[in-house]
């Protein structure tokens, strides 16, 4: 092989580079899902629809709702259930989730996940 | 060390197929979840802080939510606004409709004019009426004060340059802004006659002083205009300034000749603002 003084040890620092992530998380603690602050469950609704399918795609469900309120006039949601509610970020999730560090930027932040929904939107009152 | 032509296809070939092998059965065994790297073996009880915060893939139920017009929405085939300014007669009462929208809708007092935010404003009769107005009016017209706000017009300007659709014109007439997607790039400033729309050049939340959490404020790089309270027109409201402003505001459908907004029309001589471009104001003054 030509140039084998060079191209092994390039080789063998690139293996060495690409696979670190591995290495360097060997022994570290395990990945814990952060404790979110839930809100209590008023007359027994938990969230507006099942918990699991909010967790998974609640950032589909606030698209959506956006979309629909401001550009097709439809500002109310009928969930699965038949509960009717008022398609709001501010007037409807923070009600519950009435803070932002202890609910939302819980996972965001471990997850460097950078939602840009509260440029504008008026964060809840509960952080202060 | 010297390679054929034969022997170097020859190698090619075979680490292909071998690749090729290893790659499909990781693929059908991560198909079959018995893969070691598949999160769904992973996942259920390795939680142990948060166990409820963990699902296994596949036990996330479907949802069948609907979006419906709210019961309580105020309809109409043609919003259109009919503004008395004989009721106008001091900067106060122009004041009053102003502070209300701008409290409302958190719109931001900047003091520099040259960034001012403004929804709903006042001016002197020959910037709101340019066109050739007839010499020898009242003092009352000529000095009086006139409320300005989007015109929400049949055919906006605004809406025909603007590129990502950020603000379009809905089914009853209403010419909305959409800050989610708006670039900032302007053209509708540059193409609206009036000038109702207002760039935030600066951040507005430290110029609203005191923020009114049910509604969204706006943030720097976006344009903004008078919505004819749309959100209020859901709730069963009507818009901000008509509330405030004690009947000499009206709002109500042009197509519907029982309206508040026809009668006042019929009953009153009224004008447009630059009716000879063509626009099709949907904002009407009594004088």
């Amino acid at each position: 092989m030509y140039n084998a003084k060079v191209i092994i040890p390039g080789l063998i620092v690139a293996v060495a580079v690409f696979t670190a992530p591995f290495w360097l998380n060997i022994g570290s603690a395990p990945y814990e899902y952060p404790a979110v602050a839930l809100p209590v469950a008023k007359d027994g609704i938990a969230c507006i629809e099942p918990v699991e399918w909010m967790r998974a795609q609640h950032m589909t469900l606030l698209n959506t709702w956006r979309d629909q309120a401001v550009r097709e006039e439809k500002r109310t949601y009928v969930a699965s259930d038949g509960k009717e509610w008022n398609v709001s970020l501010q007037n409807t999730c923070m009600t519950c989730h009435a803070s932002q560090a202890e609910f939302c930027d819980k996972c965001h932040l471990q997850n460097n996940v950078q939602p840009y929904c509260w440029n504008c939107h008026v964060a809840p009152k509960g952080n202060k | 060390m010297e390679k054929s032509r034969r022997d170097f296809l020859k190698t090619v070939g075979l680490s292909g197929t071998a690749l090729s092998v290893v790659g499909l059965s990781v693929a059908s065994l991560s198909a079959t979840g018995l893969s070691a790297v598949s999160p769904s073996a992973a996942a259920p009880g390795s939680a142990t802080t948060a166990a409820e915060g963990v699902v296994p893939e596949g036990t996330i139920p479907t949802v069948q939510g609907r979006y419906i017009t709210s019961p309580t929405q105020l309809t109409a085939t043609r919003w259109a606004m009919v503004i008395d300014t004989r009721r106008f007669t001091t900067k106060e009462a122009v004041a009053k409709v102003v502070n209300a929208c701008h409290r409302e809708h958190n719109v931001p007092n900047v003091p520099s004019a040259m960034h001012a935010v403004k929804w709903l404003w006042e001016d002197t009769f020959a910037h709101s009426f340019p066109d050739d107005p007839n010499p020898y009016l009242p003092d009352a017209v000529v000095h009086g004060n006139f409320p300005l706000l989007c015109n929400h017009c049949d055919n906006p300007p605004c809406v025909r340059v603007c590129p990502t659709g950020a603000t379009f014109k809905q089914e009853d007439g209403i010419v909305v802004m959409d800050p989610h997607r708006c670039i900032g790039c302007r053209f509708c400033m540059a193409g609206c006659p009036y000038g109702s729309r207002s760039f935030n050049f600066r951040d507005p939340l430290p110029f609203i002083d005191d923020v009114n959490s049910a509604y969204p404020p706006r943030t720097r790089g976006v344009v903004e205009k008078c919505t004819f309270c749309p959100e209020r027109l859901a709730a069963g409201k009507l818009p901000a300034c008509v509330e405030a402003s004690d009947g000499a505001i009206l709002f109500g459908d042009l197509n519907d000749p029982e309206s508040t907004v026809r009668q006042a029309l019929a009953q009153n001589f009224t004008v447009r603002r630059k009716p000879t471009l063509g626009t099709g104001p949907g904002v009407y003054y009594i004088i």
